[in-house]
């Protein structure tokens, strides 16, 4: 039997799918796939570093794609969730792509599979509610900004979303925990890092990074958002399930009164 | 603008709008292809929900409380002793612009108190949707109340700007309108109702053999009706339902539990618990027939006027009908296998896929998420262990019960024992 190896490479989505055209073409059995960035050598397995290429990266893409539009999604999705161990599951999950029977990626019943759409449930559950919790906030130059920190990387997924919707206005957001944000200019939208002094919260303190009216209409919000309860009815659990608490520090309607 | 005025109105228009439950922004397929503001071809998002767990997906406020009619479970009758306000246009217009450009919403929900009269008042909601169109390239979602007894040609005009138009029924039986809304008739209803409907057929046609024919309200129209104001029975309600649903082409119905706002000896007392469980069995009914194949008259009919609380209508259905039970989830059709207690239209699909790979066993079952706790007494799988025991309809029940929480269980505890 041949040795196993350890395959390293780059962190990137391609980079991924890189290594997967490699480890197909030459036959390589995984031992595992790590990126560079957090690699631990095995004691008793190989390693190679694996370079991205774009040409062979789009050959799996193609090749999954032709398979299965919704194991192609599950597969970027999931590998944006950046759990621990998601490459090896991932080649797994290919591998059972390309075997001969029809259709495998719905056989909800193997452990792989399931796993696998599971993950890619919870990263398309928070691309829905970074799409819906995101709050612009105006600023003096006319660009509307907001601040996310999400659990999975989930820039990639919303751009198109923010893109089509936001057609006429300047916007940027900016995901705290990874360090980069997009930015649309009106004509297209670019992925950008910066060094952010403050990270802006739901901060009753005001910025003079903002319009003076800015604070008016998140005033306004509040406001609308209080009357929209009806007292008799209130019920702290659902609400909690449908926000979790760890996204309100970035809601004007969560802002604690001054 | 004067913030601290518009706050005033604000708290105000929107305290009196929050009554109507709507709130779906979705089925409108208006796309941003003029570089405009907004797009509302996708589904709708909920920005956030109120702490009594429902969607916040649009501004919802009134023009005016001012009216001149006195429907008795309305807060903004004319003989209740509130504050009044009413929002200039333009006003409207810069509040919705202002809260779409920072994502806090979807679009606006219009609606209003009856000024002067009908016309005269659904004027005024056709020119604010006008202007978000027209001046400000808003392609976000617009749903705009149909003033009951607005004229056929208002109507027309209105579904030109508004992706969805509703007139609230409120009230599910004639005999009920005439008791607590004496200035309405039953026709201020429906006549804008079928004008809708008309147009919107009449649009569809031409779009076909003319491709550039504008929408006319995409995502249809809605009705809501008031639950536990009059006596009516859930029987009532959903053939009410049903009614709309076929004669009116309605997208939704939705049914919202009657909040006392009025000390009326013909409405439930200030006070009074809002009926929020039954309200959740009537929803659950609605998917039922909408989305389940079931028909009315299995779920409702002269011997059970009234739903289970204790347990949801497709599990007391299923108790009813035992004789249809054990199916095998390996072989039962679609249409079968979505009358199984615990089996969401997801899983039956998810079932669907998965048995042509292999028999499924209880362990598949359970990753692919069915509620075993319910199904188990209604299915048999590729397994030796099945429910054998020769159970009556009562104690599948109790057994269910013992097992589960309901989410509204632990609000209706004390209103439950009120039936034992
Ligand atoms: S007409 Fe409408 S706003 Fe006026 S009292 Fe009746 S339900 Fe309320």
């Amino acid at each position: 039997m041949k040795e196993a190896k350890i395959l390293i490479y780059d962190g990137s989505f391609n980079g991924f799918l890189t290594t997967v055209f490699k480890a197909f073409d030459e036959r390589i059995e995984i031992a595992d796939i790590q990126k560079n960035s957090v690699a631990q050598r095995g004691l008793f397995s190989d390693t190679e570093t694996v370079f991205t290429q774009m040409d062979k990266a789009k050959r799996v893409w193609n090749g999954i794609q032709k398979k299965s539009n919704s194991a192609i999604k599950n597969i970027y999705f999931a590998f944006l969730s950046e759990s621990k161990g998601i490459e090896l599951l991932l080649y797994r999950y290919i591998r059972k792509l390309f075997s001969p029977i029809d259709m495998v990626h719905l056989n909800f019943s193997d452990d792989t599979i399931l796993k696998i759409s599971q993950l890619a449930k919870s990263v398309g559950r928070e691309k829905h509610r970074m799409e819906a919790f995101v709050r612009f906030q105006l600023t003096q130059d006319g660009v509307y900004f907001a601040n996310i920190e999400p659990d999975f990387d989930v820039l990639p997924l919303i751009t198109k979303h923010f893109r089509s919707r936001y057609a006429d206005q300047q916007w940027l957001i900016y995901d705290v925990k990874r360090k980069y944000g997009i930015f649309y200019d009106l004509h297209s939208v670019e992925i950008i890092s910066l060094d952010l002094q403050d990270i802006h919260a739901n901060s009753i303190q005001k910025s003079s990074v903002f319009t003076s009216q800015e604070y008016d209409f998140q005033d306004l919000w509040n406001n609308y958002f209080k009357s929209t309860n009806i007292k008799s009815r209130i019920n702290m659990k659902l609400h909690t399930q449908h926000v979790p608490k760890r996204y309100w520090k970035y809601l004007s309607e969560k802002k604690q009164a001054g | 603008m004067s913030f601290e005025r518009i706050k005033e109105k604000l708290n105000i228009l929107a305290d009196a709008a929050k009554y109507d439950v709507s709130c779906s922004s979705s089925g409108s397929k208006r796309t941003n292809n003029n570089k405009g503001l907004g797009d509302s071809s996708g589904m709708g998002i909920c920005h956030s929900y109120t702490e009594d767990g429902r969607c916040v997906s649009l501004l919802k406020i009134l023009l005016t409380n001012h009216c001149i009619f006195d429907c008795a479970y309305c807060v903004t009758r004319k003989s209740n002793d509130i504050k009044r306000a009413a929002f200039k246009i333009q006003e409207v217009v810069d509040l919705t612009i202002n809260f779409y450009r920072r994502n806090y919403i979807e679009g606006l929900f219009l609606s209003s108190g009856i000024f002067k009269n009908p016309d005269y008042t659904m004027e005024r909601l056709i020119m604010v949707a006008k202007k978000l169109r027209l001046e400000e390239n808003f392609n976000g979602y617009i749903h705009l109340k149909s003033i009951p007894g607005a004229s056929d040609e208002l109507m027309r005009e209105a579904g030109l700007w508004a992706d969805r138009l509703s007139v609230n029924i409120e009230v599910p039986t004639i005999s009920g309108l005439k008791l607590l809304a004496p200035d309405k008739k039953h026709e201020d209803f429906t006549k804008p109702m079928l004008k809708v409907k008309n147009e919107i057929i009449q649009y569809k046609e031409e779009k076909k053999i003319i491709k550039s024919t504008p929408k006319y309200a995409p995502a249809g129209q809605s009705t809501q009706m008031i639950i536990g104001a009059t006596g009516e029975s859930d029987k009532d309600i959903m053939y009410s339902a049903t009614h709309y649903y076929k004669n009116y082409n309605m997208k939704r119905v939705y049914y919202s539990g009657y909040v006392p706002v009025a000390n009326d000896s013909r409405l439930p007392a200030i006070g009074s618990q809002v009926p929020m469980l039954r309200e959740n069995r009537l929803y659950q009914t609605d998917w039922l027939l909408r989305f389940y194949g079931f028909s009315v008259n299995e779920i409702l009919n002269d011997n059970h006027p009234n739903l289970d609380v204790e347990v949801d209508p497709k599990l007391s259905w299923a108790l009813r009908n035992l004789n249809q039970f054990p199916i095998d989830v390996n072989t039962a059709d679609k249409h079968m296998l979505a009358r199984v207690p615990g089996l969401g239209m997801k899983s039956v699909g998810k079932i669907l896929n998965a048995r042509k790979f292999r028999k499924l066993n209880w362990d598949h079952l359970k990753k692919i998420g069915v509620a075993l706790n319910r199904a188990k007494y209604f299915i048999v799988c590729e397994s030796r262990h099945w429910e054998r025991r020769d159970l009556h309809a009562t104690q599948i029940k109790g057994l269910i019960l013992q097992n589960s929480q309901g989410k509204f269980r632990g609000n209706y505890s004390s209103q439950l024992s009120l039936f034992n």
